[in-house]
């Protein structure tokens, strides 16, 4: 495995059970990779064990070369790390500039220009700033999460289904919207449900069964796969 | 002198309901700011409130024994507002050494709400002990200074009426420190990165640690600023009536009403609950005979002394409130948390 | 095994403690102790019950004891016919005013859809009993009181043996259980607490206050008693007869006849205050042995079993299709009469009935040390926990006398600190409970002796 972040040979899981047995993920600067895999494969926990949530008995975590596979989740933060959960992820009672506010809020340098970076990537957020987060619509609270999320500038950026739950045409938009973020040289780590749609804007994509690395290839090589096809994107 | 009966009733009024219920209500609504806080960020209810208010009056008492000692005086004012600074910042220091000591080990193990509570009761007996074993059960008044602003005899002869206005300088002290001490806060958790932090943390603490925010600084943040509204509570309430522990034990009751009926978390809601509360107890109390006297034709004057409930049963208002909003809005008037 | 050998071990070490008292002290004040402590033990099973069984917090145990203990009078008393001819019918008037009005509300809540016209109804409901209360209610309570002020002004009780007041008193712990369980049972858990510190707020309030119903804060004292009187044993001829036999060899150590007579006299007085503590005792282990044995039963039963599932998870429970509400509801009720008795038995042994005794500190937090320290979800927990915290409560004062005494040794005996510090030793005692409280959550959260964790097979 190498990449700018990458995980390899993941083992581990909650109390005594393994969830993961054997998962490498890995993402470059400026790329998309795509987790996919059928429910219960371990995906978000892939991802949690990558942000240090989770307790692994084998497997290592590196970043730009440097294994911080023992850093808690908050030194990850420090370090250049954004995740996005898939539920409670905005502070809803918070206003929306508030909540960017937060999410910036190991900085000490001055906002300003990241407050206008956010708004012109997520215009209504800056039509909503002074709103209580709470109080928007699903995509917009997506929107606002993800928000949140960039405004340590962060290297790499992990979303947990970011589309779960939302409209088929707010998904397009999002999906549009993250592709706008790989732009600015973000490396980007997706665990999605809607794995065709997923692997269409996905460098690199990795399908998961029961914690472990089962397909693994460019997204658009994945997607022509006649196996991947039929077991995971039905037909 | 018919013509003024209105504005008598309405002096009589302001002297024994709207004034002294607006003093009571500050008083309160400090008190259950601190309740709110700690639920809101710590996420329990704290049962050692009434005692720690207790706790940091009586370090306020000491420490303006020591002023008087020295001869040092605030002139017309208390002198315990000179020692007041003094009392909230060793009352805050207080604050973070219980925490360090007893809470911090629960929060560690992540133990339930109800495990933080019961602790909070060996915590209120053993403060309720050090209070008592260092000044005593008994009452105290630590008042000095001028008495009152108004007296009823000079309003009186003011403005020739009848019914006399009397405002004891205690009550528009604690009126007006409340309100600073109010604006102060709310424009720290409005306004500062701190506070903001605080809230978030209050709202969403998995998020919270994600985005970076230390919980230790927020927990310890908001224990001094507990440990200082209760302070400024204690001593207004001491200053405008009198220190006694166990009253201080007994304002559980009302402070808890007060900041359940606001809307438990929320810090706005714990202002408006503690002058409901505060306004339900005095009007319900107060015997309104005097004031139908002046206002109805004398055929029609009251026979009794027109008081919906005795003073004795004061804490059952607060109970009642209590009950009635959690029928009909368990949330409380301002949404607070549901857990 | 270990956990029989720990149960055996606490009940053996307070043993010893009440044994050192009735040697160090006195076998009188150790058996008054021991009665105490099995009040504290039925307190404490009350609140076993709700706490660790069910994982409910009262916070008002202090008023369903006090409840109990007015029910003592109410029973007991001998009824005061003179009040009862001025002011019975304005009592009684009042309270089918009450009863009427609250089978109205009840019925309109129930019953009525519309949220408005509810609350419409409701108020003018409350409106009307109030007003029909102004008029019956006070004038009859001023005649009631105004009948022998000095001596009784209330309209006194039933005139029926005291330990029917123990029934009594359960079932009237279990109506207010029931009136609170209702409003508050429904809502989160801490404000069921808070619920239940303002009802006893209100009810040792209303004790207080209400003259015509307990002589308020000027007590009612002489309640007959269960058992013998010290003075009535001192002049019988079977007493004196045992207490002889029972001295036969110290009595004949003495040569003089009237120094026999002294002593003997001496011995039968002692005799007789430890002789009716016996009694006490006596009566009160038989009902400590029911209620254990029916607690026993009830946290064996599948209906204890579904009380601790519930607790242990609520969210799964639920899902289940268990009703949690109804479940708490009946074991708050239970858990509340079993405190109600324990009121009432405490007022039989003191004699008297004295409103302005209730504490919350005494009366309701240190029954939760007393459960904590025990063992949650133990009834045997519950019993040491309640010898144990009892004898502490009531030893911590000599102890930090003792203690404070020796620290301030080496100060004059007129020394300011040391006499303030001496002034404030009682105080100590508050400092110890909530010591062995938190010492106990922090290293044995479990309690002495802990609930058994049946594991499935």
């Amino acid at each position: 495995m190498s990449g700018f972040f990458y995980c390899e040979n993941l083992v581990g899981g909650y109390g005594g059970e393994n969830i993961l047995n054997d998962c490498s993920v890995s993402v470059n600067k400026g790329e998309i990779s795509v987790i996919v895999g059928p429910n219960g494969a371990g995906k978000s926990t892939a991802m949690k064990a990558m942000l240090g949530m989770l307790k692994l008995s084998q497997g290592k975590v590196f970043l730009d070369g440097k294994d911080i596979s023992n850093f808690s989740p908050q030194d990850r933060v420090a370090s250049g790390i954004s995740f996005v959960p898939q539920t409670m992820n905005i502070f809803n009672e918070l206003t929306v500039k508030e909540n960017l506010e937060m999410g910036a809020y190991l900085r000490e340098d001055d906002l300003d220009e990241t407050f206008e970076e956010m708004y012109s990537l997520f215009p209504i957020l800056h039509e909503k700033k002074e709103q209580m987060a709470g109080e928007l619509s699903g995509g917009q609270r997506q929107q606002v999460a993800v928000g949140r999320a960039l405004m340590t500038r962060p290297n790499v950026l992990m979303l947990d289904e970011p589309t779960a739950g939302v409209s088929p045409v707010v998904m397009d938009e999002l999906f549009d919207k993250i592709i706008d973020i790989k732009k600015t040289g973000v490396a980007i780590i997706i665990v999605e449900q809607n794995a065709k749609q997923a692997l269409n804007i996905a460098d690199y994509g990795y399908v998961l069964v029961a914690g472990k690395n089962k397909f693994t290839g460019k997204g658009s090589e994945l997607l022509n796969d006649t196996e991947v096809r039929k077991a995971f994107l039905g037909g | 002198m018919e013509n003024y009966d209105l504005l008598n009733a309405i002096i009589l009024l302001a002297n024994f309901v709207i004034v002294p219920a607006l003093s009571y209500g500050s008083q309160l609504a400090l008190a259950a700011l601190g309740i709110t806080l700690v639920y809101a960020v710590l996420r329990f209810s704290n049962f050692a409130h009434g005692d720690l208010m207790a706790f940091g009056t009586m370090i306020a008492i000491l420490i303006t024994w020591l002023f008087q000692s020295w001869g040092l005086t605030a002139g017309v004012l208390p002198t315990a507002l000179i020692a007041l600074p003094f009392a909230m910042a060793l009352t805050a220091g207080f604050c973070l050494l219980t925490d360090r000591i007893v809470y911090k080990f629960y929060r560690e193990q992540k133990s339930q709400p109800v495990v933080f509570m019961i602790v909070s009761v060996g915590v209120m007996f053993i403060m309720n002990a050090i209070v008592r074993f260092i000044i005593g059960p008994k009452d105290r008044t630590f008042f000095d200074g001028e008495k009152f602003i108004i007296k009823a005899v000079e309003f009186k002869s003011y403005t020739g009426l009848p019914e006399g206005l009397s405002i004891k300088s205690t009550q528009v002290l604690t009126i007006v420190i409340a309100l600073i001490t109010m604006m102060m806060l709310f424009y720290f958790l409005q306004k500062t990165k701190m506070g903001k932090s605080m809230r978030a943390y209050s709202n969403n603490e998995d998020l919270a640690l994600l985005s970076g925010i230390n919980p230790d600084r927020v927990v310890m943040i908001t224990w001094i600023i507990v440990g200082m509204l209760a302070t400024i509570a204690g001593v207004l309430y001491g200053l405008d009536k009198s220190f006694k522990p166990f009253t201080y034990f007994q304002l559980l009751l009302p402070m808890f009403a007060a900041a359940i009926v606001g809307g438990i978390g929320n810090p706005l809601g714990a202002v408006a609950g503690g002058y409901i509360i505060a306004f339900s107890e005095v009007m319900l109390t107060y015997a309104y005979k005097k004031f139908f006297m002046y206002l109805l034709p004398t055929n029609l004057e009251p026979d009794g002394l027109m008081q919906f409930l005795s003073t004795d049963y004061k804490f059952a208002i607060s109970f009642i409130i209590l009950v009635i909003v959690l029928i009909i809005r368990p949330t409380g008037i301002f949404r607070g948390k549901t857990l | 095994m270990i956990q029989r050998y720990r149960t055996h071990l606490a009940f053996s070490f307070m043993a010893l403690l009440l044994i050192i008292v009735g040697i160090g002290q006195s076998w009188s004040v150790s058996i008054g102790i021991f009665n105490l402590c099995i009040i504290s033990a039925i307190m404490a099973m009350g609140v076993n019950l709700q706490w660790g069984y069910a994982g409910l917090f009262n916070a008002g145990v202090m008023g369903f004891t006090a409840l109990g203990g007015l029910v003592a009078v109410l029973i007991s008393h001998q009824p005061i016919y003179e009040a009862w001819s001025v002011g019975g019918t304005g009592i009684l008037i009042s309270l089918l005013i009450v009863i009427v009005a609250s089978f109205f509300i009840f019925y309109v809540s129930k019953n009525i859809k519309s949220v408005f016209k509810k609350r419409f109804f409701i108020v003018f409901v409350i409106l009307l009993a109030v007003i029909g209360l102004g008029n019956f209610y006070g004038p009859s309570i001023d005649l009631i009181e105004d009948v022998n002020p000095a001596k009784t002004g209330f309209l006194g009780g039933l005139g029926m043996p005291i330990v029917f007041s123990w029934i009594a008193a359960a079932f009237a712990a279990a109506l207010l259980a029931w009136i609170i369980g209702k409003v508050t049972l429904g809502l989160r858990s801490d404000y069921l607490a808070i619920a239940t510190l303002g009802i006893s707020e209100i009810v040792i309030a209303i004790l207080k206050h209400e003259d015509w119903l307990s002589r308020g804060v000027k007590n009612v004292t002489g309640l007959p008693r269960p058992v013998p009187y010290e003075i009535r044993l001192q002049d019988s001829e079977w007493f004196i007869n045992i207490i002889e036999w029972l001295n036969s060899s110290k009595l004949s150590a003495i040569e003089t006849v009237s120094g026999k007579q002294d002593l003997l006299n001496k011995l039968v007085i002692e005799g007789s205050s430890i002789y009716v503590k016996l009694c006490y005792a006596g009566l009160f282990i038989s009902v400590l042995v029911i209620l254990f044995f029916l607690s026993q039963l009830a946290l064996n039963s599948p209906w204890g079993r579904m009380l601790r599932a519930i607790r242990d998870n609520e969210v799964a429970a639920s899902a289940m299709g268990k009703n949690i509400v109804g479940q708490h509801l009946q074991v708050f009720i239970l858990g509340s009469a079993i405190i109600g008795i324990a009121g009432a038995m405490l007022t039989t042994l003191d004699g008297q009935f004295t409103p302005g005794t209730y504490q919350p500190l005494r009366f309701t937090f240190i029954i939760w040390v007393m459960v904590i320290v025990g063992g949650s979800g133990n009834n045997l927990g519950s019993i040491f926990g309640g010898f144990f915290i009892w004898f502490m409560w009531i030893e911590a004062e000599p102890i930090s006398i003792a203690f404070i005494g020796l620290v301030t040794s080496g100060l004059d005996y007129g020394d300011p600190i040391r006499m303030h510090l001496i002034a404030s030793a009682p105080h100590m005692r508050l400092f110890i409970m909530g010591a062995i409280l938190l010492i106990t959550l922090r290293f044995m959260p479990r309690g002495v002796i802990p609930e058994k964790v049946v594991r499935p097979r």
